[in-house]
């Protein structure tokens, strides 16, 4: 058996079997995920199929604007933990903290961003339930639309919400000094979750806020 | 070996005492026994609703309980059997136990995440026992929508949160399976030399991971729906009810191939060890495997074919569902094939393995009347479902389960079990089965329609034969309590193999060492080598000292 290392579990052989183990768990766990989503997305597709009119109405209801400085925020966001996780893997442990840090602080825009936009919906009385008003004839399904709206985006933002917090988790450790070139799963592992949440929204812009506005 | 030696040597089970050892344990085999304690715990919860259905349903009129109690009921014993017994029983518990063993690991893959995965199962629990505390919930395991999210007036919400918390676990379970089966195999341990228990559990994993998820976001939304009045599923609200369940079969069928999966895999473990052969066409019945769990993920219309989904959808449908019969036939004929020639001993597990294919094989021959379409207009929501899908639940998975427990507890406890009683529990369990369920399929065929608590009363007599036969497979089932109990502290010592069965699991003393094996196997042949001796299967198996 190889040299054991402090952060090698003691049911692994080796390092390189650990590291492959933790690697395929978060693929796995990932796939879980997309089906998690996808049940959404099924449901939203299928009325979306019905209601074609009202789901372009309401689609118009959103701020494309908005919505699309959070897609560029998101997008910046996995630029900067690739660019982490690459400060990792060279054992540079300030660059690890600053990138960290700065993926943070676009995750936190993108929820304020959204969080404004919650607040305006709000306003405009196009939250589901027994304020909704909506075009009469198109009320029942628009407010599907925008209970769809809300299920989904609400969803992704709980996602980003755990991937903030385990990004300050990450934090407090590399501070610690745990992460060097030879162990930095974590730091990996989580980019690849983050890059997942943003892939849902890449998904998610489009069909939520763009498809509409063609009809 | 004698008593006193084993209790000198260090093993899982007294390297520490105390609460705390268990309850922060990470051992994969103290988890199993933990999930163990809770899954025995919920079928008993289960058994005893299951025991009222069956007192309501001696006389015609309903003199034990009301139809709101009854619906109860019969929700809360689909509820806590399948969400809390049937799916994680023998993944959980045997799987648990087994998968690091067969394989040659030292543990799972993720020790920490097993743990957890059985506080979330828990938590999952202590909702859904809380929302049977507080008054039930009436709308059948099934939650058909609009009734679930707007209608009914019980702990709706409660109970889906104990589902959807639940659920998580059966997804760590999977995923940690699923790497273990990846990443840990010892030297030598090709994927064409696993036993078919691990075959049987990888694909159970996979339905796992792709199908849990997709109820716990269809659940989400029922509750949204129920609490929000978000329109998704209400038709009043322009929801679509059919829509709730095409997602709600697209897990819950799949489920159904959780359930009797891993139960395949156990009865190939004691066919093979009781009749001394290898498994006729091992890798056709591994594969076979693979096949259910991928076909099974696309039947699940066939449960709405009287709820308004095209007539063109149903047909396919029916086709898709008689063809994953194929790859479950093909493992009951090899089964057979694997008996042909063998030389049987008929030890408890067995008389659980001969029950499970046959049983199985009534179960998944009415599955194919309930898959045509014509035949399953007639018979749809009678108690010909009720009886088949027991047949497979009850017959197939629970009688897998009992085989699994018998033939592993010598290796789990390091003690045997009284062999005569447990052959006289099989024997009492085979019948009381059959003389519960088989009256269900004629009571169904003549058109008794399943969930209601009164009846006319020509169906009283097949429907007293029914209680009968349950009176009797509740002793059956306290039987093996009793003595598997009985056994901890009186049963005599096991050793290494007390069934000269093939397989790294048996290689290792009983009860095995906290990191499963003296030294890291290195294995040299493939499962059931029963025309070898034990020792040339493995390096472990020259023993150290005899």
């Amino acid at each position: 058996m190889s040299k054991v290392e402090p952060f090698q579990a003691h049911h692994f052989d080796d390092v390189e079997q650990q590291h492959e183990a933790s690697w395929l768990g978060m693929w796995v766990f990932l796939a879980t995920e997309v089906m998690f989503f996808g049940g959404m997305f099924a449901g939203y597709f299928v009325y979306r199929h019905w209601y074609l009119q009202a789901f372009a109405a309401a689609s118009n209801h959103l701020d494309v604007l908005l919505g699309g400085i959070n897609t560029a925020v998101l997008i910046c966001s996995s630029f900067t933990v690739a660019l982490a996780v690459h400060s990792a893997e060279t054992d540079r442990r300030k660059p690890l903290i600053a990138f960290l840090l700065l993926t943070i602080v676009l995750g936190l825009a993108f929820l304020g961003i959204k969080f404004y936009e919650y607040h305006t919906k709000f306003e405009e009385h196009l939250v589901p339930g027994s304020s909704f008003s909506f075009e009469a004839s198109l009320a029942r399904p628009a407010e599907i639309f925008f209970s769809f709206y809300f299920a989904m985006t609400g969803m992704h933002a709980l996602h980003m919400i755990i991937g903030i917090g385990l990004m300050t988790a990450l934090i407090f450790q590399a501070r610690r000094g745990r992460f060097s070139s030879f162990y930095y799963t974590p730091v990996e592992l989580t980019g690849l979750y983050w890059h997942f949440v943003d892939i849902v929204w890449i998904f998610l812009f489009p069909l939520l806020y763009l498809l509409g506005r063609h009809l | 070996m004698n008593v006193s030696e084993v209790e000198r040597r260090e093993h899982y089970l007294n390297v520490n005492y105390g609460i705390r050892s268990w309850l922060l344990t990470t051992d994969h085999k103290r988890i199993a026994w933990l999930y163990l304690l809770s899954v025995t715990l919920f079928f008993f919860i289960g058994g005893f609703f299951a025991t009222l259905i069956r007192l309501e349903l001696l006389t015609p009129q309903g003199d034990l309980v009301q139809a709101e109690t009854y619906n109860k009921l019969f929700t809360m014993h689909g509820v806590t059997m399948i969400f809390f017994f049937l799916i994680p029983s023998i993944p959980a518990v045997l799987g648990n136990f087994l998968v690091p063993m067969m394989i040659g690991a030292r543990d799972l893959a993720f020790p920490r995440l097993n743990l957890a995965s059985w506080y979330i199962f828990i938590l999952g629990g202590a909702f859904t026992v809380m929302a049977a505390a507080a008054g039930g919930v009436d709308t059948g395991w099934t939650f058909y929508t609009p009734y679930s999210s707007i209608y009914s007036n019980t702990h709706v919400v409660l109970t889906v949160v104990g589902i959807f918390v639940t659920g998580f676990s059966s997804i760590l379970t999977g995923l940690n399976f699923i790497v273990t089966i990846h990443k840990m195999r010892a030297p030598g341990m090709t994927w064409f030399r696993l036993p078919l228990f691990i075959w049987a559990h990888y694909a159970t994993s996979i339905i796992f991971v792709l199908g849990t998820p997709v109820i716990a976001i269809t659940l989400v939304l029922v509750a949204l729906e129920r609490i929000f009045r978000l329109g998704i599923f209400d038709p009043a609200l322009g929801g679509d009810p059919v829509l709730f369940q095409h997602l709600f079969w697209f897990y819950s069928h799949p489920a159904v191939y959780i359930m009797v999966l891993p139960a395949m895999g156990v009865v190939s473990e004691l066919i093979a060890c009781f009749s001394r052969k290898r498994v006729f066409g091992y890798s056709v019945v591994a594969f076979a495997s693979l096949g259910i769990a991928v076909i099974g993920f696309l039947v699940w219309g066939h449960h709405m074919f009287v709820s308004g989904q095209s007539v063109h959808a149903g047909m396919i449908f029916s086709l898709l569902s008689f063809l994953v019969a194929i790859p479950s036939a093909i493992k009951v004929f090899n089964w057979t094939a694997t008996l042909y020639k063998g030389s049987i001993s008929y030890d408890a597990p067995m008389l659980y393995a001969l029950g499970f294919i046959g049983l199985f094989t009534i179960g998944g021959l009415t599955g194919l009347f309930l898959a045509t379409l014509g035949i399953d207009v007639h018979v749809h929501d009678t108690y010909f479902v009720i009886a088949h899908f027991h047949y497979i639940m009850v017959g197939g998975s629970v009688m897998g389960y009992l085989g699994g427990i018998h033939f592993w507890w010598p290796k789990m406890t390091g003690r045997r079990y009284p062999e005569g009683w447990a052959r006289l529990a099989a024997l009492i369990i085979f019948i009381g089965f059959n003389l519960t369920f088989f009256p269900q399929f004629v009571l169904g065929y003549i058109g008794m329609p399943r969930r209601y608590h009164v009846y006319p009363p020509e169906f009283q007599v097949l429907n007293v034969m029914s209680t009968a036969g349950a009176s009797i497979l509740a002793v059956g089932y306290l039987l093996p309590l009793t003595y598997l109990i009985w056994s901890l502290r009186y049963g005599t010592v096991a050793g290494r193999n007390p069934w000269g069965a093939r397989g790294l699991e048996w290689e290792t003393p009983s009860p095995p060492p906290t990191e499963n094996f003296e030294r890291t196997p290195i294995v040299t042949e493939g499962a059931y080598a029963y025309e070898k001796a034990p020792e040339e299967i493995s390096t472990l198996g020259r023993p150290a000292h005899v």
